[in-house]
């Protein structure tokens, strides 16, 4: 009990709490990247995959709560971490150069902050499927495809022909892209899994699978907005 | 060649400062950054006017006595320099020059640009030591230390304490150097026996003494005038992680 104490109340303990809830939510995106390129499959793939998810609430809802969990500590860290630190400096300087850091670096909370708005309204938008927040007028609920499972592949053509919400999702995987190529490298540093020989190959790895995660989502709303899949709507 | 300083002056740790502009004339490419300020000084003393508070000792880059934010940068912005071994040719004829103390809460300033750094003294009180009874002098030869190891003990001993870490993380974190210090000893074979208490211990008092956290920026490893690797760090998370999950 106490060592678990001692995580929480220690820097060190703070970043470790952030390293491996930023490494679960890491091993998220890819996973849901994985299963949302199926959209690419047609129809059947994709709403064969959604039916699938549903079908066991028992798996299901613990790894929904497990993915709460984890954001929540992955937040509360951050908020923790940078209240110390704006804290840990009353007076700033007058003049002062950040040499040596990233961009991504110096803007994790920014980039963060943005995410966490990003993931609430995308929860909204295609779990919970609040109508008025999709901006398209059209209830998304009852798309139902032949085989009378929940048509996937018709919420994401109608949800992404919305230019402003597409340009919403892709803006936001922008800043999820700019958040890993830091974090994705960086959570090793503070879990102290890094040296001097791995530490350029995992710098560049992690911007290189940032990138990749922001194309591969990316590609969906774009995809959809130049026209593919237009067929369903008719 | 002249330049302009813009000096952050304060009287005592509880006065406000603010910034007095002053000339320094007819100074010289060769001179180093803290001549040029003792030339200032001089004119300052002659005509009569407080000079200017600042920390040096050794002035040959090795005590960590010298610090000020020069431009932004802490010593200045030359890789591997102190302030001390700044000299007077990385800058033009007629420029305007900031000069502030290191910021940060741990860090008060005691007088202009000086600030009391004895929290560092205290996080090295906390472990940076090894315990050893007194008695007959050891063998030298007696414990091998692979050559390898010693490289890299050594450039974490390079550390000279300076603060400037501290100065430039944007988090006035204070990790480069409790890094150092926690593997300098935790590599060598004389201080592994308190390998886990030392990093649980200057960790402890690091984040007592109000330092802020790591959040991987590389700022530090940039300016050290030593150098210091950021993998350091990544050591110190190792330990610390390890020390923790043995429940110490
Ligand atoms: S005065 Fe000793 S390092 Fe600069």
């Amino acid at each position: 009990m106490k060592t678990i104490a001692n995580i929480f109340a220690s820097s060190l303990g703070k970043k470790y709490i952030m390293a491996v809830t930023g490494f679960g939510l890491f091993l998220f995106v890819i996973g849901h990247l994985a299963g949302n390129l199926q959209v690419f499959l047609g129809p059947e793939a994709i709403n064969r995959y959604g039916a699938f998810l549903q079908s066991n609430p028992e798996l299901l809802w613990p790894a929904r709560i497990g993915l709460l969990l984890m954001l929540g500590l992955h937040i509360w860290s951050a908020a923790k971490v940078s209240l110390e630190n704006r804290a840990a400096r009353p007076e700033g300087y007058a003049a002062y150069e950040p040499v040596g850091s990233t961009y991504a670096s110096r803007t994790m909370l920014v980039s963060g902050s943005i995410i966490f708005v990003f993931v609430v309204y995308h929860l909204l938008h295609y779990t919970a499927q609040v109508q008025y927040l999709n901006l398209t007028g059209r209830d998304f609920r009852v798309f139902v495809d032949l085989k009378d499972r929940h048509d996937i592949f018709k919420t994401l053509v109608v949800g992404f022909s919305n230019g402003w919400v597409s340009g919403f999702y892709i803006l936001g995987m922008a800043l999820l892209c700019l958040h890993l190529s830091h974090g994705a490298s960086s959570m090793f540093q503070s879990l102290g899994w890094r040296n001097d020989v791995y530490r350029p190959m995992m710098e560049n790895l992690a911007r290189v699978v940032a990138l990749l995660i922001f194309l591969g989502y990316s590609s969906i709303p774009a995809a959809i907005l130049f026209g593919y899949g237009r067929e369903v709507l008719r | 060649m002249n330049l302009t300083l813009k000096v952050w002056r304060q009287k005592n740790p509880r006065a406000a400062g603010g910034f007095e502009t002053y000339e320094a004339k007819g100074v010289t490419p060769e001179m180093s950054f803290l001549e040029m300020l003792d030339v200032v000084n001089e004119e300052l003393i002659a005509g009569g006017r407080d000079p200017i508070a600042f920390d040096s000792d050794c002035r040959e880059g090795i005590c960590g006595m010298c610090s000020l934010v020069i431009n932004g940068i802490p010593h200045g912005g030359q890789p591997g320099t102190t302030t001390c071994e700044l000299h007077l040719r990385h800058f033009h004829d007629g420029q305007t020059i900031t000069v502030e103390p290191w910021r940060a809460k741990a860090f008060p300033v005691v007088r202009d640009l000086i600030t009391n750094r004895s929290a560092f003294d205290r996080i090295i009180q906390a472990g940076g030591f090894v315990s050893v009874n007194t008695g007959g002098t050891p063998d030298g030869n007696a414990i091998p230390v692979p050559k390898t190891t010693a490289d890299r003990a050594m450039d974490a001993a390079a550390c000279i304490g300076c603060g400037a870490c501290v100065a430039v993380c944007k988090n006035a974190s204070a990790m480069l150097f409790v890094a150092a210090k926690v593997s300098h000893l935790n590599l060598l074979p004389q201080g592994k026996a308190e390998k886990d208490r030392r990093a649980l211990n200057m960790v402890k008092q690091m984040d007592h003494e109000g330092f802020g956290n790591c959040t991987v920026t590389g700022s530090c490893e940039a300016v050290c005038p030593k150098e210091i690797s950021l993998s350091f760090i990544a050591k110190m998370n190792r330990d610390y992680g390890v020390a923790t999950l043995k429940g110490q």
